[in-house]
């Protein structure tokens, strides 16, 4: 779960991180209110999970009350990258003449946390990462004994950071794992972390995600996430039916049981010269409600032009999932995309006889179901 | 033979009360699973299933003297179970079934285990089964025939796919391996090709790998360096987009592109894996190699 900037701002503020002062503001008279309060000049923000915001301009820098009206007009309503921003945080301008990368990590290959310093801050640290990793001081932690203060040093003369701010930028890398130790972080990190010419050291920018499977222990956090929540409408609505789902951009809709098997599905979607239209893993159980909460996620993307089912029983009964199937689609006086079912595994032979053949087509294999709702698709594209 | 579960194999389940614990417990019993205890704190003296329950992992393993244990604990404590189970005598295998334990709580248990000689399976996994012998999880028993292949994969349900698609070519597996769908796991792919490398009655390998992390690709070279047994191979999300996760915790193609299909299946052919496109090619090429 990723926080807004404004967020974790705040929460770094709260751990003596130093940040610029900023407010953050819902409408244009809000914003200039801010401006005037912070003094000029001043940055303004849009506050939604997108990155190189700056490029595609969602970050404006201001001089004067009639800039700052004009930017926070053209930001506060405007569609980046697919996302409406409603929020913008106004933020004094930070003179900077260097800028830093800090960071702290879950290095999943070493199973361990890794915290970074680079001197290269400011760009996307992915790239850099990719161009030239020498350029990045890493310093795994171990979990048992957390980060030591020489390790925080360490990493950062390692970069190469100017020792007159050393000790500076170690603290707030100290205090960065701290907070990826003690709010269950899985990336924080401050890019760019700006070097004034007094030689004050400010977080211009903020990045917390916090694991989302440690939200039952973070339950300040998890508020604020729930006022990050943003995206794509089907997404939101995956979530309140507790489904795992992402969305594509194909016509084919698949609901699948276990992660792997519905990957699979997609991936032979696509094999079979079809385009799949999202990932919906329905998991265990198969009752009835489950069923058609999927079968309507579905059936909402406008870009559904066939469905297909493929559900491998495990402990999960055949013929329990097909009356689900049944029930969920004998509720609609017309079944709205065509709908090809595959059970496999426990019961399925029980299931297959059960299914409403007037309301699905059954298949026997992975391979003739994928098929046949590739077929199905282009036959509605067609009309 | 087998690797990881035999006829000696004596489960301890922790979380044996909760209505998972005990469902998987009947259904490990009926299978033929040698389950001689359940550990569940405040529980001590009841019997699950027949089967007696202790309070603390460490009577259990003691009193009945178990070998392995199952964690059906929920996510909040799972880790913690993970670490009595790691310090409980005697316990050579943790099966870790829970999903949704945090992160760096696993991180903890991973440092912990490098200190043991442990194999802990998991977390978010299906479990292990040696075919008509024992299962430690949640696979379904049904599915499962005992032969010479020996399974590895990160999903549970890709898993009884590909089984399956063995089944239909009469091709049995020696062992099964849920290796489980989290970033941070205890037995890897290369732990698991090493058993399989070690035990005379596996003579092919499949492994199902998925996107996200670089396991894969290191299995791969692990495979072109050290393993006489041929592997199988087949990936999971070719489709998947970056930055969005499928299903799986673990399963995530990064911002700048690692954990890739597409450089996991070439790490595989470069080391003479073949890689099939569908679950069925996996089962085809297998059987052509036995």
């Amino acid at each position: 779960m990723r926080l807004h900037e404004y967020q974790a701002k705040q929460v770094f503020a709260d751990a003596s991180v130093p940040t610029p002062a900023s407010t953050l503001a819902e409408t244009v008279d809000e914003a200039v209110d801010a401006a005037e309060d912070i003094g000029y000049p001043v940055a303004i923000k849009a506050q939604v999970h997108v990155g190189g915001r700056g490029k595609a301009g969602g970050i404006k820098l201001v001089d004067d009350t009639e800039e700052a009206r004009e930017a926070a007009d053209s930001i506060l309503g405007m569609d980046l990258k697919g996302f409406h921003v409603s929020k913008v945080l106004v933020e004094e301008a930070v003179d900077f003449v260097t800028e830093l990368y800090v960071g702290v990590t879950m290095d999943r290959g070493e199973g361990r946390p890794v915290a970074m310093v680079s001197t290269k801050g400011g760009v996307d640290i992915e790239a850099v990462a990719e161009e030239t990793p020498e350029a990045i001081a890493r310093e795994h932690i171990d979990p048992a004994f957390g980060m030591h203060p020489f390790q925080a040093r360490k990493a950062v003369y390692d970069a190469g950071v100017d020792r007159e701010v050393a000790n500076d930028v170690a603290r707030v890398l100290t205090t960065l794992y701290q907070l990826w130790d003690d709010r269950d972080g899985a990336d924080v990190e401050v890019n760019p972390l700006m070097i004034t010419s007094d030689g004050e050291v400010v977080a211009a920018d903020a990045v917390m995600n916090i694991d989302g499977d440690a939200l039952f222990r973070q339950p300040e956090l998890q508020e604020m996430g729930e006022k990050a929540a943003e995206g794509d409408e089907l997404e939101q609505k995956a979530d309140e039916y507790g489904f795992d789902y992402v969305r594509l951009d194909g016509n084919v809709g698949i609901i699948g049981n276990g992660a792997g098997l519905v990957m699979t599905t997609l991936d032979l979607v696509d094999y079979y010269g079809g385009e799949p239209a999202n990932f919906l893993d329905v998991g265990g159980g198969a009752k009835a409600d489950r069923i058609a909460n999927a079968l309507d996620m579905v059936f909402s993307d406008d870009n559904v032009d066939s469905v297909v089912f493929n559900i491998f029983g495990g402990i999960t009964r055949g013929d329990e999932v097909a009356n689900g199937i049944n029930q969920a689609l004998e509720q609609f006086d017309e079944i709205p995309k065509p709908v090809t079912v595959r059970l496999a595994g426990t019961n399925a032979e029980e299931g297959m006889e059960i299914l409403n053949e007037e309301l699905v087509t059954v298949e026997h294999t992975l391979e003739d179901a994928v098929q046949r709702a590739v077929q199905y698709a282009k036959e509605e594209e067609e009309e | 033979m087998s690797v990881l579960v035999d006829e000696d194999t004596r489960v301890v389940v922790q979380g044996i009360t909760g209505g998972e614990g005990k469902f998987h417990t009947e259904q490990m019993l009926e299978y033929g699973t040698n389950v001689v205890a359940g550990a569940v704190p405040g529980r001590g003296g009841q019997e699950v299933a027949g089967v007696p329950v202790y309070d603390t992992v460490h009577q259990a393993a003691r009193e009945e003297d178990a070998n392995a244990s199952v964690v059906f604990v929920p996510p909040a404590f799972a880790g913690d179970a993970c670490f009595e189970a790691l310090d409980a005598p005697g316990l050579d295998l943790v099966v870790a079934i829970t999903e949704g334990i945090p992160t760096q709580d696993m991180a903890r248990v991973y440092r912990r285990l490098q200190e043991t000689d442990t194999h802990l399976v998991g977390p978010n996994c299906p479990g292990v089964i040696t075919p008509g012998v024992a299962k430690l999880g949640i696979l379904p028993g049904n599915i499962f025939s005992s032969g010479n292949v020996g399974l590895v994969s990160r999903s549970g349900t890709l898993t009884y796919q590909v089984v399956d698609n063995l089944t239909e070519r009469g091709l049995g597996q020696s062992t099964a391996i849920g290796i489980g769908g989290d970033p941070i796991i205890g037995t890897d792919f290369i732990d698991a090709l090493e058993l399989f490398e070690a035990d005379p009655d596996t003579h092919v390998v499949a492994m199902c790998g998925e996107i996200g992390g670089e396991d894969e690709e290191e299995a791969a070279r692990y495979i072109g360096e050290h393993m006489d047994t041929p592997v199988v191979g087949f990936i999971a999300g070719r489709t998947a987009p970056p930055g969005k996760r499928m299903g799986h915790a673990g399963a995530i193609v990064s911002g700048s592109g690692t954990g890739t299909a597409e450089s996991k299946i070439n790490a595989l052919e470069k080391n003479g894996v073949a890689v099939g496109d569908t679950p069925n090619e996996v089962a085809e090429h297998v059987e052509g190699l036995l």
